[in-house]
């Protein structure tokens, strides 16, 4: 490559921040190099069924960004993690696992989110009864009709979602919002019962949080064409009966009763967790927010600009973020990392 | 329409209406004084649904919400049948120490008596 | 000069030693009143047993030599050794030298204390005499290296062993001035005498000579005797109101604590004893995990005591507690400062709590079981442990209900600890009948803190075991069902199970059979609590995290792959937040441990066989 490191930029992360941002780069003529630790493109989308809120088909979203990639001849580094970032006389040294070294002028983080890992909710009892399933493990059965809910070939009869697992919980440490997940679970709600129209499907949430476009219409239809039961209180615990279904114990705080249902699966909406290795902030010297979550450097002004000069943030690795959100924030970074190549911080 | 018969509760002998104006409200600044953490509620119903003792009645949530808005009757009768198992501070997602609430609660209300 | 002159100056002293020995009694009496006709039954059965002497021989060891604290800190116990046994050795080789030259045993009392000033050569050109000389002088020595470090202990308390020191009122500032000039005054005073004199022991008729050189020593004869016997007198009047109540009481302590009136509700004359055996030493703020981690500082046992002793503690200090039991376990007197907590708070909410109002006890369910199991309210927050065992109780083929499986049961012992007791016997009640309902022969607990209180509270016609136990027996009688791992774990020992159970060795068995035990700086009697212990009702969030964090780290020093407890708060209370090692409880590892049931029984064997075995280890 005889490109001039100073004018290259490293995007890390292929997910959908990263693809747009990669995207805008080479549009505007800049050379990017796209890292990604799997093995292909696309990032948490590729594990999702369909989207909130018009319950798009997230395989075709999908196949729109790879479109993307292809129609750009965008290079995507699968499988490739990136283990350390440096920056040294102005100039970023990426190194990959492999032991991999490159040089460039610029990088673009989007290197996204963890999902929190629910097990940690012990009291739940995910990962101890097979029927505590996560908002993921729930798309990922809805992709393939034969298995679903079906329980020994039955419709459940009964489905309950518990909103905010592992987000707004000092309790594991995490006081944030994760945003996503109040829609994803109205949006889980009515394919549930689209897919089981006999099925009872019950929302444990503490707020519902409609701020999207389209959100709080998605909310109104889930009550009026779905029935969907919304039950203001936080499940405090989970615990199975003989038959292996699971019985949840919440309050039901618009009553001020204890309230005790049993249910054929409970669907833990996971929320997101910081995606940044703790490594990789100490080498750079990137500061986190309370969160854990890379911090910008001013969130009137700067949005998307890190602690580092010359390091810009995209998508869910500077706090939980929907898919059109990464995306306007990749092409954004896009332009201030131009914009910083050029030298017009 | 006495007794059994008053199913649905035709006969109510108290107002229904909270007035905030009048109420006295300053328990739950005490008790926010001793212990801090209560101000962090957000009614969510953790303690509740976890309360070893919510079928005798127990509900933290409304024992909190009821000193917020002054209405101190039923209050005591309510925190009576606390086990003081602690079970809710531990589920508490905003970290309140519900134990310590109501357990000084307990006492205030002796004081005050 | 001969000392039947009685010179003015003994007068301090004699008067002191009056006030105490008349004080001392009545004040003595006036607790044993408060005595039941029971607990004096109690006394008088133990006291012409091997008790008394075993009482005798702790009295040395603890009163005088203080062997508890020479192995808290060796520095440490010589300063209370040296000053405790010096001083004593000081009376009594004093009191023999007084005998063996009058040829009389009942010398004034002050003549042993001031016989310098009579015979300032001792016992004239004997051998006897050459040696008490020097013995009383090598005595006096001892007893004042003691104070050196005493003075030391003020101001470099590290060196010590000791953190921080304690924070003395004024009725101890006064003892302690009187204490700390009384061996000073007295080697000064024998000093003057001896170069006065020109003969004396080889230590004071050197300073003696010394002094003699740049003092007027005629002079200061009588005046150094005096400071001598006012300092003397006015310790013995400001002891009984200072920490120095300790000296004599804690020997009439430990003959009581060998009478075997230590009750845990400390309702009797024991209580007021061990309040003022309490000598502020302050190993206690020493090993508390709230002044080490959460800067807590206001309500160790030692300001409780204090408190108690000297009226009623305030809520802050009653209520500041773990009730973790490691200042009861590092106490030098032993002195039982969680019960003492536990009845200083039932004292204050007696009148505050009304009893619980609870449902009656609605029918068990009929079916005969041979184990019943009470996971624990905590438990339900930590289902892999209640998941883990039933697991294990069915693959070993135990007939089992579980107790609290679709009910809320307590067992009473929160209640308990806030000073709840009334509703504590109502909780108490309820869950006996919850339990005789069942028939089961076996009560097996998850729970520490339920299994303490069910030894000790209730009256239950069935043995009760904690799953460490039962598991490890099991472990024991049925070893193939077991298989060994490489897994290295370290333990923490829950305070209600170790020290307040004293089971140590069958959690760390269990891990033996099952993998490698990593061992941690705070182990079995030391160690640390996780700071989610409910009897504390004062602390913060926050503070109880910065003693979680800390106990957390020293258990994960050794780089184990699991940290594992046995308790399913101290589980919860150690998974919140981010923890790179997981936290696990004993029957987790149990149940990962079990033999797959391929290899156990590759011809799938009857259920009968298993049922059969199961029984047997359940009688």
């Amino acid at each position: 490559m005889s490109v001039n490191p100073k004018k290259r930029v490293a995007v890390v992360g292929a997910g959908v921040a990263g693809i747009a941002a990669a995207v805008a780069l080479k549009r505007a003529g800049v050379d990017a190099d796209v890292y990604e630790k799997e093995s292909g493109p696309g990032g948490h989308l590729t594990r999702w069924h369909a989207l909130f809120p018009g319950r798009e088909n997230a395989a075709t979203v999908l196949q729109g960004f790879l479109n993307e990639v292809k129609e750009n001849r965008l290079d995507i580094r699968t499988g490739t993690l990136v283990t350390d970032i440096r920056k040294e006389n102005g100039l970023f040294r990426v190194t990959t696992g492999s032991g991999e070294c490159s040089e460039y002028g610029a990088v673009l983080l989007a290197n996204g989110f963890r999902l929190f890992d629910a097990a940690r909710k012990e009291e739940y009892g995910y990962g101890i009864y097979p029927r505590v399933i996560t908002s993921p493990d729930l798309e990922k059965r809805m992709e393939d009709p034969a298995t679903g809910l079906l329980i020994h070939n039955q419709a459940p009869k009964k489905v309950a979602f518990v909103h905010c697992v592992g987000s707004r919980d000092a309790k594991v440490g995490n006081r944030y919002c994760s945003k996503v997940c109040c829609i994803s679970g109205v949006k889980q709600a009515i394919a549930v019962r689209e897919q089981y129209p006999s099925c009872e499907v019950m929302n444990f949430y503490m707020d519902l949080r409609m701020f999207g476009s389209g959100f709080e219409e998605l909310y109104q239809e889930a009550q009026e064409k779905y029935g969907i039961n919304f039950i203001r209180g936080r499940v405090s615990e989970a615990a199975p009966t003989l038959d292996g279904s699971i019985q949840v114990k919440a309050e039901d705080t618009l009553l001020g009763c204890p309230l005790k249902v049993t249910v054929d699966w409970l669907i833990l909406l996971v929320g997101m967790e910081p995606g940044i290795p703790g490594s990789l902030h100490d080498s750079l010297g990137l500061e986190r927010d309370d969160a854990g979550f890379a911090g910008c450097r001013n969130k009137f002004l700067l949005p998307g600009y890190s602690s580092v000069d010359g390091l810009f943030l995209a998508g869910a690795c500077a706090g939980p973020a929907t898919i059109p959100d990464s995306v306007n924030q990749g092409r954004a970074a896009a332009l201030s990392a131009i914009h910083y190549l050029n030298g017009k911080v | 329409m006495n007794g059994k018969n008053d199913k649905w509760g035709f006969h109510t002998e108290k107002s229904n209406l909270i007035t905030l104006d009048s109420n006295d409200r300053s328990l739950v600044n005490i008790l926010a004084e001793q212990v801090p953490s209560l101000n962090s509620c957000f009614f969510c119903g953790s303690c509740g649904a976890t309360c070893t003792a919510s079928d005798d009645g127990m509900n933290f949530r409304l024992v909190h919400l009821l000193l917020r808005r002054g209405e101190l009757q039923t209050v005591n009768k309510i925190i009576r049948s606390c086990l003081l198992c602690g079970k809710c501070t531990l589920v508490c997602p905003r970290n309140v120490d519900t134990r310590a609430v109501i357990y000084n609660l307990k006492i205030l209300i002796h004081e005050l008596h | 000069m001969n000392f039947t002159e009685h010179p003015a100056f003994v007068f301090p002293f004699v008067v002191g030693m009056l006030f105490i020995f008349i004080y001392l009694p009545v004040i003595y009496v006036t607790w044993l009143r408060k005595n039941s006709l029971a607990d004096f039954k109690t006394i008088l059965r133990s006291i012409f047993t091997t008790n008394t002497l075993k009482a005798v021989r702790e009295i040395f060891s603890e009163c005088l030599l203080h062997r508890r604290i020479f192995r808290y800190n060796i520095r440490l116990g010589y300063m209370h050794m040296s000053l405790a046994f010096g001083w004593f050795l000081l009376i009594v080789v004093g009191k023999i030298e007084t005998m063996v030259f009058t040829h009389d045993g009942f010398n004034p009392p002050y003549l042993p204390v001031f016989f310098k000033y009579f015979y300032p050569s001792g016992i004239p050109d004997t051998f006897k005499g050459r040696f008490f000389l020097m013995i009383m002088d090598l005595l006096l020595i001892l007893v004042l290296s003691g104070l050196f470090l005493a003075f030391l202990k003020r101001f470099r308390s590290r060196v010590l062993g000791m953190k921080r020191t304690t924070k003395h009122i004024f009725p101890d500032r006064i003892a302690l001035t009187f204490l700390w000039f009384i061996f000073p005054l007295r080697w000064f005073a024998e000093s003057v005498t001896a170069g006065i004199a020109g003969s004396g022991g080889f230590f004071t008729l050197g300073s003696g000579r010394a002094l003699a050189s740049f003092l007027p020593l005629e002079d200061l004869l009588l005046p150094s005797w005096w400071a001598y016997s006012i300092v003397l007198g006015g310790f013995f009047f400001a002891l009984p109101f200072s920490r120095y109540m300790h000296i004599f009481t804690e020997v009439v302590l430990i003959f009581l604590k060998y009478w075997n009136l230590a009750t845990p509700e400390r309702q009797n004359a024991y209580a007021d004893f061990e309040i003022n055996a309490c000598s502020r030493c302050g190993i206690c703020t020493n090993v508390c995990q709230l002044s080490a981690d959460a800067g807590i500082t206001h309500s160790q046992a030692v300001y409780f005591l204090r408190d108690l002793r000297y009226g009623t503690p305030e809520r802050p200090v009653l209520e500041n507690c773990f009730l973790c039991g490691r200042c009861s376990q590092a106490c030098p007197v032993e002195i039982g400062i969680d019960q003492l907590r536990i009845a200083g708070r039932k004292r204050m909410m007696n009148a505050i709590a009304p009893a619980a109002e609870m449902r009656p006890v609605v029918s068990a369910n009929g079916e005969k079981v041979d184990v019943l199991y009470f996971a624990g309210c905590m438990s339900h927050l930590t289902p892999g442990i209640i998941d883990a065992t039933r697991e294990i109780l069915t693959r070993a083929g135990i007939r089992f209900s579980v107790l609290d499986d679709r009910e809320e049961v307590c067992c009473g012992r929160p209640a308990r600890q806030a000073g709840f007791a009334d509703q504590a016997r109502s909780i108490i009640a309820r869950t006996t009948a919850l339990i005789n309902r069942s028939g089961a022969s076996l009560l097996l607990v998850t729970c520490p803190i339920c299994y303490k209180v069910f030894n000790e509270e209730y009256d239950l016609p069935i043995p009760v075991e904690h799953h460490t136990v039962f598991l490890n027996r099991l472990m024991t009688e049925r070893p193939s069902l077991f298989r060994k791992s490489s897994l290295r774990m370290s333990y923490h020992d829950p305070c209600d199970l170790g020290r307040g159970s004293g089971i140590y060795e069958q959690p760390r068995s269990i891990i033996r059979r099952t993998g490698v035990l990593v061992s941690a700086a705070h182990e079995r009697e030391d160690a640390l609590c996780c700071g989610g212990s409910l009897a504390n009702l004062a602390i913060t969030p926050r503070q109880r995290t910065l003693v979680t964090d800390s106990a957390y780290q020293m258990l994960t020093a050794g780089n184990p792959d699991y940290v594992v407890t046995s308790c399913p708060l101290c589980k919860k209370t150690f998974a919140a937040g981010k923890r790179e090692i997981p936290v696990a409880d004993i029957a987790e590892i149990a149940r990962m441990m079990l033999q797959p049931e391929e290899i156990l029984h590759p011809e799938k064997a009857g259920e009968a066989e298993l049922e059969s075995e199961g029984q047997e280890i359940c009688q």
